[in-house]
């Protein structure tokens, strides 16, 4: 039990199971120089701190709570406010961290650590965090069977979420927004990722989110709202996207030609600029099933679903996929007459790469979003 | 009033006005002879200013007119065809035309009210037939007084009535000592109106001089006939006769 | 001046011409409003209009205006007129009175549905475009004698922009994509005036950012007190110059 006020943190030690409750909100400061908590051992909670102040340094990842071996350590209820990692874990099993505030000084993104970063770590619950300012939101490398939910990660430097080799992992009802770059998924099977929202990640190269060789996962439900590219796909194979709102986004599914045995059904694709963009002809995922505001065929026997195969790649995503600066001409008589064209007569677009089942309708996902 | 001196004006190749020197005179009503594309109206237009001469200088009131406007307060006009606005009315032409002539000294209606033009006052341009329009064109070209008139075909598509009323009302100011330029070619009309006479025949001033004089030339009582024969004689500059030889 | 502009301006907005181009947009502003709930789609669809329908409009009845004023402008040259009020009081009233029409059909229905910032820079462009395009009518107007001729100049500069220009940028940009193209197209964009005023509207619907790297620089650029100005300036050339050089015509022009 620690009473209300400012305590210097120096690099304190816990080599035993403990539990450590902060009343009101103690203020721990780094003074700018030093770690705060160093957690060597199983069964330790911390809970009710105000974490402020850690060192910076290139070469040592200081945090707000380090833990190694920690195997059921629990961070709940605390504030971590410039601190350069908040929570840096490794080699730990069964780590729950929830209801924590993060929030990094205003830095460069080379000054600036990780909100929540796990190493070599297994069934982890990360829960009902709110992580801001910070170079990667929430980090995971080599992090299975764990749960990550309700988390709110906005305005990182660079990824709201950034996860690799992390297998058979969950994620849902997460809001990203805003992150210099969207979030990142690579190097992973087995992941899922529910209900999720991927809101206004806009700039240059910048993705709602990014799928790097990833296969056997889920996408289902999530939404995806004004970003530059809602998701991109690349070596992604028997991955399933379901139920997920596109909405605004620049392009809605980026796919690579390397990307194989995929299924999108369900979707509703609205208001994007281009909805699926491929950079290959020959395409082996199926899209079936989904909604296009584009769509403008006809459904005689009203059966909810479109007569005429829908062709969702617009040419001129793959004009501006060779030439970026042809983007000008975007909206112009001449693409649209160029477009009509192609869906006439497909000759650069993939031959292949249709819905069969358009929906007439969009899907009503307003419930669950 | 009007001095012209050396004008030249080609369409492309096509040489309209070859040299006119010439000038006019308060008082006198000149009749503007000669065949169609003799020249007749671009000359009229170039001394309005509608047409810029190649070369050459008019002077109008002793005021060149190159690159000025002013001076056309001085001039009515009246085209050979008149178009107006299609849905102006009748009245709010006159209206408009004095507030852009921005007239100060008091107008003169008399062939509004002659052609009975006021009871048409609310009628739009493109209702009009051709005669009417001849009427509106003619009472506007007398409408502020000027001391020049440019009347080109004046008395072509109107009534008979019309004619008669027109051509009293050119006399009446030619003796007010007005200075007008008719083109036409009903000739009988020239004969009662004129007293001077140019024929222009290729852009060449072929006849400058009174009517009188022409007939004596030609030996010809009426003025068509005798512009048939002056026509018919040998066609070279050398022929053409002008005032100051006379 | 002002007197001649403002008897042809009442000419003009007398013509069913122009009371069917304003209830045309009037009609397609509701029913666009009417059918979408959502105003940036609805801008999205007007902005085609804007586009399309406005230069096109403009730059035919501007040419028609100006041949079957041609006894008019006669008539008025002969009076003791400056040729210059003359031809530049066809311009404003012409110009005008089409402006006048726009602002009435596509910005009467604005207040009903919310006035949006886009809205705004759609009503912005337009007008600009009414004016560049009336611009381009009266040169080709002064440039030929015949109105068939004429007509078919002014189609010819409305098909040109609308489209050949595009064709033409395209094929260039496909010659040269090994080449860092987005400064070069800032160059291209000005010599159009309805791919400028095109992105000038894109940019304020917000697509611009989603549009990778080139739509960040048009942002970066056009989005800029500098770049606002430019493209505002570039407009006005494209007003101003047609404009000036066929006045210059018109002085020496014989009527």
């Amino acid at each position: 039990m620690v009473l209300p006020g400012r305590y210097t943190g120096n690099n304190i030690k816990i080599a035993k199971p403990l539990t450590l409750i902060g009343v009101d909100f103690p203020v721990l400061d780094g003074e700018g120089k030093h770690q705060i908590f160093t957690v060597a051992a199983g069964n330790v909670t911390i809970t009710g701190f105000e974490l402020t102040n850690t060192g910076i340094s290139s070469v040592k990842d200081l945090a707000g709570v380090e833990a190694i071996g920690a195997d059921y350590l629990r961070i709940f209820n605390n504030r971590f406010i410039g601190t350069y990692f908040g929570v840096h874990v490794a080699n730990t099993k069964a780590c729950v961290i929830e209801k924590n505030f993060f929030r990094a000084n205003e830095r460069k993104e080379y000054e600036t650590g990780n909100g929540i970063h796990l190493w070599q770590c297994s069934d982890a619950v990360i829960r009902n965090n709110y992580i801001t300012r910070h170079r990667d939101g929430i980090y995971f490398e080599f992090v299975t069977r764990s749960l990550i939910e309700h988390n709110l990660c906005v305005n990182n430097m660079r990824y709201g979420l950034h996860f690799m080799f992390s297998h058979q992992d969950e994620y849902r009802n997460n809001v990203f927004s805003k992150n210099g770059a969207g979030v990142a998924v690579m190097y992973t099977h087995n992941v899922k990722m529910e209900y999720n929202k991927f809101e206004q990640n806009e700039g240059n190269s910048v993705f709602g989110l990014l799928l790097k060789d990833i296969s056997d996962s889920e996408v289902k439900h999530n939404t995806f709202i004004k970003n530059t590219m809602a998701v991109y796909l690349e070596g992604v194979s028997r991955t399933r996207f379901e139920g997920n709102n596109f909405k605004l986004n620049g392009y809605g599914i980026r796919l690579q030609a390397n990307c194989d045995a995929n299924t999108f059904t369900q979707n509703n694709f609205l208001s994007n600029t281009f909805d699926l963009a491929t950079n290959g002809t020959l395409v082996l995922n199926n899209i079936d099933g989904n909604y296009w505001d584009k769509y403008q065929g006809y459904d005689l026997n009203q059966d909810q679903i479109g007569d005429v195969p829908y062709r969702p790649v617009n040419l001129y995503s793959m004009v501006v996929e060779r030439v970026p600066a042809a983007v000008f001409l975007w909206r112009s008589f001449m693409v649209f007459l160029l477009d009509r064209a192609e869906k006439a007569l497909p000759v650069i677009t993939p031959e292949n790469l249709k819905d069969n089942y358009p929906r007439m309708k969009p899907y009503d996902y307003r419930s669950s979003a | 009033m009007i001095t012209v001196h050396q004008l030249k004006k080609n369409f492309g190749r096509l040489e309209v006005l070859r040299s006119i020197t010439t000038s006019f005179e308060s008082g006198k009503t000149y009749a503007l002879i000669g065949p169609n594309g003799s020249g007749k109206t671009t000359f009229i237009k170039c001394m309005l200013g509608m047409v810029i001469p190649d070369s050459g200088s008019i002077a109008v009131g002793g005021e060149d007119i190159n690159g000025s406007w002013k001076y056309r307060e001085k001039i009515g006009y009246m085209p050979q065809i008149g178009r107006y606005p299609d849905n102006m009315q009748i009245g709010q032409l006159f209206d408009m035309m004095q507030t852009i002539r921005n007239a100060s000294h008091p107008v003169d209606g008399e062939l509004i009210d002659a052609f009975g033009l006021r009871d048409l006052f609310g009628k739009r341009m493109h209702t009009l037939s051709g005669g009417t329009r001849q009427k509106v064109s003619a009472a506007l070209a007398f409408l502020f007084n000027p001391p020049i008139l440019f009347l080109d075909e004046p008395t072509a598509g109107l009534d008979p009535v019309a004619v008669e009323v027109l051509k009293d009302k050119i006399l009446h100011e030619c003796r007010k000592g007005k200075l007008i330029v008719i083109t036409s070619h009903i000739m009988n009309d020239l004969d009662e109106l004129a007293t001077e006479a140019l024929i222009m025949q290729d852009g060449v001033l072929r006849f400058d001089g009174t009517i009188d004089a022409l007939k004596e030339i030609t030996g010809e009582s009426r003025l068509g006939k005798a512009i048939a024969r002056f026509m018919n004689r040998t066609h070279t500059v050398s022929d053409t006769i002008i005032r100051q030889k006379l | 001046m002002s007197r001649i502009i403002r008897y042809v301006f009442y000419d003009i907005l007398r013509t069913r011409f122009v009371i069917f181009y304003t209830l045309f947009l009037l009609g397609s502003t509701f029913a666009l409003f009417q059918l979408d709930a959502d105003p940036g789609k609805v801008i999205l669809s007007m902005m085609n209009v804007v586009l399309m329908v406005v230069p096109l409009v403009s730059i035919v009845f501007a040419s028609i205006h100006f041949y079957n004023s041609y006894e008019f402008i006669e008539l008025m040259i002969a009076q003791p007129v400056n040729r210059k009020s003359v031809f530049m009081g066809q311009y404003f009233a012409v110009a005008s009175s089409l402006s006048l029409a726009l602002l009435t059909g596509a910005g009467l229905p604005m207040p009903f549905y919310g006035i949006t910032p886009a809205g705004i820079a759609l009503l912005y462009t337009g007008i600009l475009l009414t004016w560049v395009f009336v611009s381009l009518a009266f040169l080709s107007a002064v440039l030929t004698r015949d109105k068939a001729k004429a007509i078919g100049v002014a189609l010819l500069f409305w098909f040109y922009f609308s489209l050949i220009y595009d064709g033409l940028i395209l094929w260039v940009m496909y010659s040269f994509m090994d080449y860092p193209l987005e400064k070069v197209t800032l160059a291209l964009v000005s010599l159009n005036p309805v791919d400028l005023a095109r992105i000038i509207l894109l940019l304020q619907l917000d697509i611009s950012a989603l549009m990778g790297y080139t739509g960040a620089f048009y942002k970066a650029f056009f989005g800029s007190s500098a770049g606002i100005l430019f493209s505002a300036g570039v407009l006005v050339l494209w007003v101003v110059l047609p404009v000036w050089l066929s006045l210059r015509i018109f002085m020496r022009k014989d009527l």
